[in-house]
């Protein structure tokens, strides 16, 4: 067992695992953040899917002694409020169905919204691939994006 | 008072606030396992400040309605669209209403989530429960004002007295509405569907918000204090008894409570139930996961260690090639004279099909958290049978099923999987050696290797079109895993001269329902085989086909698995799917149409796949049209929508790429790597919808879109490349073409 202190969603947690845990099943088990999904273990779901410093990692194959001091972001911390262009495109879009792959989903589609603010249909394509929808629900998720695109610019153009 | 709008999911309180006033049961209404809802207490007793006018809705003095949602979440939108009748008939506004899923109780009905029902059987049921507590309002209200009931209305939720302008909210109705008794339930009168306001409306999930916020609510998701983490290993080999393993070992890893054998099959003599395997306990998931990699097991492998997909083919064929009336094939239906059909025919086609044995691959891997204590069990489990886990727990625990409870949580996907309740098995077996709360949790390798699987099937045909250009005679001959196709599954009934043989393969691969089960390969072998004798004859498929429903519009049902077939419902919706997808368009060399439809879950479903070749044999499908029919009222259009969406891209998605293959007596595959899901660049860029509204009671849409869409899209490749694919998976198929 080893030490380790995370930034999560802006907070710092320390944890006392072996050092190869996953961050997977340190969020889940340990800081009780269960919005991460486990799906198969090998990074080939995506429904695990977080940002380390922004960029969108795996947590089934990050062990946590690779973390470091990167800032972790989990779908729990994707916005204060839950109002991320994101989550209200999701919500307005009914996208979900059983809804269990959506956090990974999200967290995916705001990797590419911070890089692309306004992707195409293969550009989505491109960088939602790895994310698996058991239910299928890749049609809304397509449409959720581009409705979160549109939002985002709105909210630019209101601002002042 | 505002407590109920947070009130509490778990069992006791709801049990608490149940059985106050006098010990006796709030419940109005109870629902009895037809469907219908009676009246079982005439008498309502009653909660201060709250308005219960049955057990499925609770209104506060502050207007706030909470409807309890009975069936459990899969995905298929039910905790939306049920409560939406339920506030339609009460004239409530939706945005105050509160959603909550009931605790398993017979108070609530049948409370599984299977076969497309809880549509057909809770519509009505629930507009009753809506329309009684109206009722009630509006007469409360009647009695404030002093005018007659009839003049009043309930919408928004408020009693409204139109001649004079008045209106009361329904908060301000409690205390007078409590009062009074509950209408029988033949003088409750259900609105008319024109006056609908919510129903066949596009409304949000109402889980929704805490989707999208990564909110506890999947049975993974669930903790109880003290609990400990559990996995749960079985013998590659369907079958296998764990002899010895090297506990001890395993004992002394990091964070390992417990190790052992668990050497019992519940109930005896079944793949789908308790089965055996070894049980490791941990204080982490991971930590359980780790120790059973060093987990190392002799197993008894059972009486079939050496099954194979190979050999279930070969003595399929063999079955085939029997002469007739040989052992292990039995004659299910003859009608006619096939013998002399065939002799007389233009055209005689023969053709065999087979699909591979295929897994749910539910994302959210089976677990089950439960705390046994003593003879007393609680269940936290996402299961679509909640009654049948609790029955299973119970055996297993070898306690009353009184004294087991569940609670259902939500489920990440279902397709029939989690109708079993294997996983619920393991974890109280576990509990009860450990007295404490255990969450067993399965890997992606368990999930698929010890799915109850979609059976693979071979279909070996024979079929005739006349020479008028009719389909005159057809043959078939099932070779299965254990579930036949029935005396009545189409073309039956609509050929004269026409036999079905089935046959049996001896296996023990445990099997369950995938979703629209029979028909998801049953409607792609049967309507390519009718492509095949549509272009045999030289006509245009959704001509032909449209030709083969006859003239007679309600076909009735033969023998004991028989029902009645709406030959008029199928050939109107392939009217519509033609004419909406722009049937018989001149495409380019490559590109093509395709048609399928079927019959099940008691919709009426056809589908047309527009799809692109290359050379090279890379497919893409474009474009997908569908035209719907499941009767005369979609109760929520975005939810209608979603499952079709997704019974489409499902249905592609197990046609396209996915097989399980078996070799000694175990699942080759191990995880996704192995076992290809199709992802969003593979999902058509068009999917259009055409909900066809008849005058039939409204039924369900998990299943029934999925069907067609496999023959839809191997026709079209046919129409594509001239290549017949009668082999799934479809990537089996070299479609390169020059």
């Amino acid at each position: 067992m080893s030490k380790f202190t995370l930034q999560v969603n802006g907070r710092s947690h320390e944890v006392d695992v072996v050092p190869e845990t996953p961050l997977l099943w340190v969020l889940r088990d340990n800081l009780d953040l269960v919005g991460t999904k486990f799906g198969c273990g090998i990074g080939q779901c995506a429904a695990c899917t977080v940002h380390l410093d922004g960029t969108p990692a795996r947590a089934c194959l990050t062990p946590v002694s690779a973390v470091g001091s990167a800032k972790v972001t989990t779908i729990e911390g994707l916005s204060a409020d839950g109002q991320h262009p994101l989550q209200r495109a999701w919500c307005e879009l009914d996208v979900a169905q059983c809804g269990y792959c959506q956090p990974g989903q999200l967290m995916s589609a705001a990797a590419l919204l911070a890089q692309n603010p306004n992707p195409s249909d293969g550009d989505i394509d491109e960088a939602m691939a790895g994310n698996i929808c058991r239910c299928a629900t890749y049609f809304r998720i397509r449409a959720g994006i581009h409705r979160a695109a549109e939002l985002m610019a709105a909210g630019k153009e209101a601002r002042p | 008072m505002s407590a109920t709008r947070g009130m509490p999911i778990d069992r006791r309180s709801f049990l608490r606030l149940a059985t106050v006033a006098g010990g006796g049961l709030i419940l109005g209404y109870y629902v009895r396992p037809s469907g219908m809802a009676q009246i079982a207490k005439p008498d309502v007793e009653r909660t201060d400040g709250l308005f219960i006018p049955n057990a499925f809705i609770r209104i506060a003095a502050d207007g706030g309605v909470t409807v309890y949602s009975a069936r459990p979440e899969v995905g298929q939108g039910i905790k939306t669209s049920l409560p939406m009748v339920v506030a339609e008939e009460l004239g409530a506004d939706w945005k105050s209403v509160n959603v909550v899923s009931a605790p398993l109780d017979a108070a609530f009905g049948p409370q599984f989530a299977g076969g497309s029902m809880s549509t057909p059987m809770s519509y009505t049921a629930m507009r009753k429960v809506g329309a009684a507590a109206r009722t009630m309002l509006i007469a409360a209200a009647a009695q404030t004002w002093g005018v007659p009931a009839s003049e009043c209305i309930a919408e928004e939720g408020e009693v409204r007295h139109s001649a004079s302008g008045r209106s009361i909210r329904f908060g301000d109705l409690v205390a007078r509405a409590s009062a009074l008794p509950v209408p029988a339930e033949d003088s409750v009168v259900l609105k008319d569907p024109k006056d609908f306001t919510l129903l066949g409306k596009r409304i949000g999930g109402v889980d929704n918000p805490r989707v999208v916020t990564g909110q506890p609510l999947f049975g993974i998701d669930q903790k109880r204090p003290g609990m400990v983490y559990a996995a749960y290993v079985k013998g590659p080999v369907w079958g296998a008894r764990p002899l010895s393993a090297n506990l001890d070992h395993v004992k002394g890893l990091p964070g390992v409570l417990d190790a052992f054998l668990v050497d019992r099959t519940v109930p005896a003599g079944q793949v789908t139930g308790l089965v055996p395997g070894v049980a490791v306990v941990a204080n982490s998931t991971w930590a359980a996961f780790s120790a059973r990699n060093e987990l190392k097991v002799t197993w008894d492998e059972g009486r079939l260690p050496n099954s194979s997909w190979e050999e279930f083919g070969r003595q399929a064929r063999e079955l085939a090639g029997a002469p007739p009336g040989s052992a292990g094939v039995v004659e299910d239906r003859r009608d006619g004279d096939i013998d002399k059909a065939f002799a007389g025919a233009a055209h005689v086609l023969e053709a065999s099909y087979s699909y591979p044995f295929i897994s749910h691959t539910n994302l959210e891997p089976q677990n089950c958290l439960v705390h046994v204590q003593a003879n007393q069990a609680e269940v936290w489990a996402p299961t679509q049978n909640p009654d049948g886990a609790r029955k299973l727990a119970a055996q297993v625990l070898g306690i009353p099923e009184e004294n087991v409870n569940v609670n259902i949580t939500r489920i990440g996907g279902g397709f029939g999987r989690r109708l079993d309740s294997d996983f619920v098995a393991e974890a109280a077996a576990i509990s009860q050696r450990l007295g404490v709360p255990v969450k067993l949790t399965w890997d992606r390798t368990d999930d698929l290797q010890h799915d109850h699987f979609r059976p693979g099937g071979f279909h070996f045909l024979k079929g005739a079109v006349d020479a008028q250009g009719r389909l005159s005679a057809w043959r078939s001959h099932h070779v299965s895993f254990g579930s036949n196709l029935g005396a009545d599954d189409f073309p039956a009934r609509f050929v004269t001269n026409y036999v079905l043989l089935n046959s049996k393969l001896e296996n023990n691969v445990p099997q369950g329902p995938w979703r629209a089960p029979g028909s998801n390969t049953y409607a792609w072998m049967t309507c390519c085989f009718l492509d095949e004798l549509a272009h045999a004859a030289g006509r245009d498929p959704v001509e032909f086909n449209i030709a083969l429903l006859g003239d007679r519009d309600l076909i009735p049902g033969s023998g004991p698995r028989g029902r009645p077939y709406n030959a008029a419902r199928m050939r109107n919706v392939l009217r519509q799917v033609a004419e909406k997808s722009g049937w018989g368009r001149k495409l380019a060399r490559g590109k093509g149409m395709g048609l399928g439809y079927y019959f099940s879950h008691q919709g009426y479903i056809a589908e047309v796949a527009e799809v692109t070749v290359t050379p090279a044999g890379d497919l893409k499908v474009d474009r997908v049209v569908a035209a719907v029919d499941v009767g005369s009222q979609i109760v929520n259009l975005s939810g209608a929508e979603n499952q079709v969406q997704g019974s489409i891209i499902d249905g592609l998605n197990a046609a396209w790429r996915q097989e399980l293959d078996i070799k000694q007596g175990r699942v080759v595959q191990s995880n996704f790597h192995e076992y290809p899901m199709l992802r969003i660049p593979d999902a058509p860029r068009s999917i259009e919808i055409h909900f066809v509204k008849t005058d039939y009671p409204p039924t369900g849409l998990g299943e029934p879109a999925l069907p067609p869409l496999a023959p839809a899209v191997c026709n079209a490749i046919f129409a594509a490349t001239g290549k017949r694919v009668r082999q799934l998976p479809i990537s089996r198929t070299d479609l390169s073409w020059s």
